[in-house]
């Protein structure tokens, strides 16, 4: 099997900031995202999706080096200060290059 | 005591012993989603059996105690509370904001102990969250760096969830009439208590798994909580009767005006806030004031617009 190498970009975020994540990758470059709801804890408490004002989502982009490179650094230098953030990237390898 | 705030009680008191009790989040949406369609309905049927130019001084009487509500709570959190700027200001804003929850409380309080009141309130309730909010996030960006994304912060706040559903809900009753939503009265009428009981033991959970973020917020939260709501009901009772409301609707206004918002408020202040401590506005808004206003506040403010309209009891 031939894959050729992404990037895939994770970021574990506040749901309030899902519709502006979403405009801000896609300008940056990134062809399609996906969202799941997520619950978990941290620095910032647990963040248990009890309701509206306390739920997480996790957002995975799959991309090219430099668009990794610019949704990273713009979510550190808007998000990072203010909100509960992690983001990681991770090497992958995918199957159909045009698609990302 | 009502049923409706042993639900609460119950939800209270299973999350304090860890019990592994939750709602399914489709329920809890579900159950809010109703809630929030059914008030509007039952003002918009209202709305559709009287002249709408009467209510207007009412509607602006309204507004201005929304537009109002935040600035009294500003000075009060920045300059006793000791809080920072944008703190204060997001706390004012969920005050200045108000809890659907606690308006179907009270209403069901209301309608249970039969006393009259004007059916049209949920027509308020739209009024009451937008002001606030705005407020709020004015006295935040006074003298602060940093630009509001106010496009996408109109979105978040005109164009969630509880608006549009209340909104929705006032114009389906308006636009269609009490007739032609009768045979549609069992499911979204006499429901309701049930559907709130449901809801209020969820929120009950909520609430409790606020409590611990309390340990780390302080005195000054649980007495501006407790206290302001009180002094906020007995302005809003005022305003009622001002703008010509019975007795039964200035204790809903004055029920509305001491309630905090802990949907649309928190989600508007963290876009536009996002300096903001989250944990101190909802621990106080959802911690605090909700309890307390479900469990005794709404007595409260009832005795104290009885008195003031004269009424024995």
């Amino acid at each position: 099997m031939e894959t050729y190498p992404r990037k895939l970009v994770v970021i574990i975020t506040e749901a309030a900031l899902e519709s502006l994540l979403v405009k801000d990758v896609q300008r940056l470059g990134a062809h399609g995202y996906t969202i799941a709801d997520v619950r978990g804890g941290g620095r910032h408490g647990a963040r248990e999706a009890a309701w509206e004002g306390d739920r997480n989502i996790r957002m995975e982009v799959i991309c090219d080096a430099s668009v990794a490179d610019a949704i990273t650094g713009h979510v550190r230098a808007q998000f990072s200060a203010n909100y509960a953030t992690t983001i990681f990237v991770a090497d992958i390898g995918v199957l159909r290059p045009e698609k990302f | 005591m009502d049923p409706v705030v042993l639900f609460f009680l119950l939800g209270v008191i299973a999350r304090l012993l860890k019990s592994d009790l939750r709602l399914p989040e489709a329920m809890y949406e579900g159950l809010s989603i109703y809630l929030l369609i059914t008030i509007g309905l039952k003002g918009g049927v209202e709305l559709a059996r009287q002249p709408l130019v009467p209510l207007l001084p009412q509607v602006a009487g309204v507004i201005a105690l929304g537009l109002a509500l935040p600035l009294l709570a500003f000075p009060v959190l920045r300059y006793v509370g000791r809080l920072k700027r944008s703190d204060a200001a997001s706390i004012a804003a969920h005050y200045g904001s108000v809890s659907m929850v606690t308006f179907a409380v009270v209403l069901a309080y209301l309608v249970d102990r039969a006393i009259e009141h004007e059916q049209y309130m949920p027509l308020f309730v739209v009024l009451l969250e937008v002001p606030g909010i705005v407020v709020g996030i004015m006295l935040a960006k006074l003298g602060a760096q940093g630009v509001v994304r106010w496009g996408a912060l109109a979105h978040e706040v005109f164009l969630g969830r509880s608006i549009v559903l209340l909104t929705g809900g006032l114009l389906i009753g308006w636009i269609a009439g009490p007739d032609a939503l009768a045979p549609q009265a069992k499911l979204f009428f006499d429901l309701f208590k049930g559907v709130l009981a449901l809801f209020m033991l969820e929120m009950g959970l909520v609430a409790a798994s606020r409590i611990r973020d309390l340990r780390q917020t302080g005195l000054f939260l649980l007495a501006f909580g407790t206290l302001v709501p009180c002094v906020f009901a007995v302005i809003g009772v005022f305003t009622g009767k001002l703008i010509g409301l019975t007795p039964g609707g200035a204790m809903l206004l004055g029920t509305l005006a001491a309630s905090a918002s802990y949907i649309a408020a928190p989600a508007a202040m963290r876009i536009a806030v996002p300096e903001a401590n989250p944990s101190l506005s909802i621990a106080a808004a959802l911690g605090v004031t909700f309890p307390f206003n479900v469990l005794l506040g709404i007595p409260l403010y009832q005795h104290f617009a009885a008195m003031l309209f004269g009424i024995p009891g």
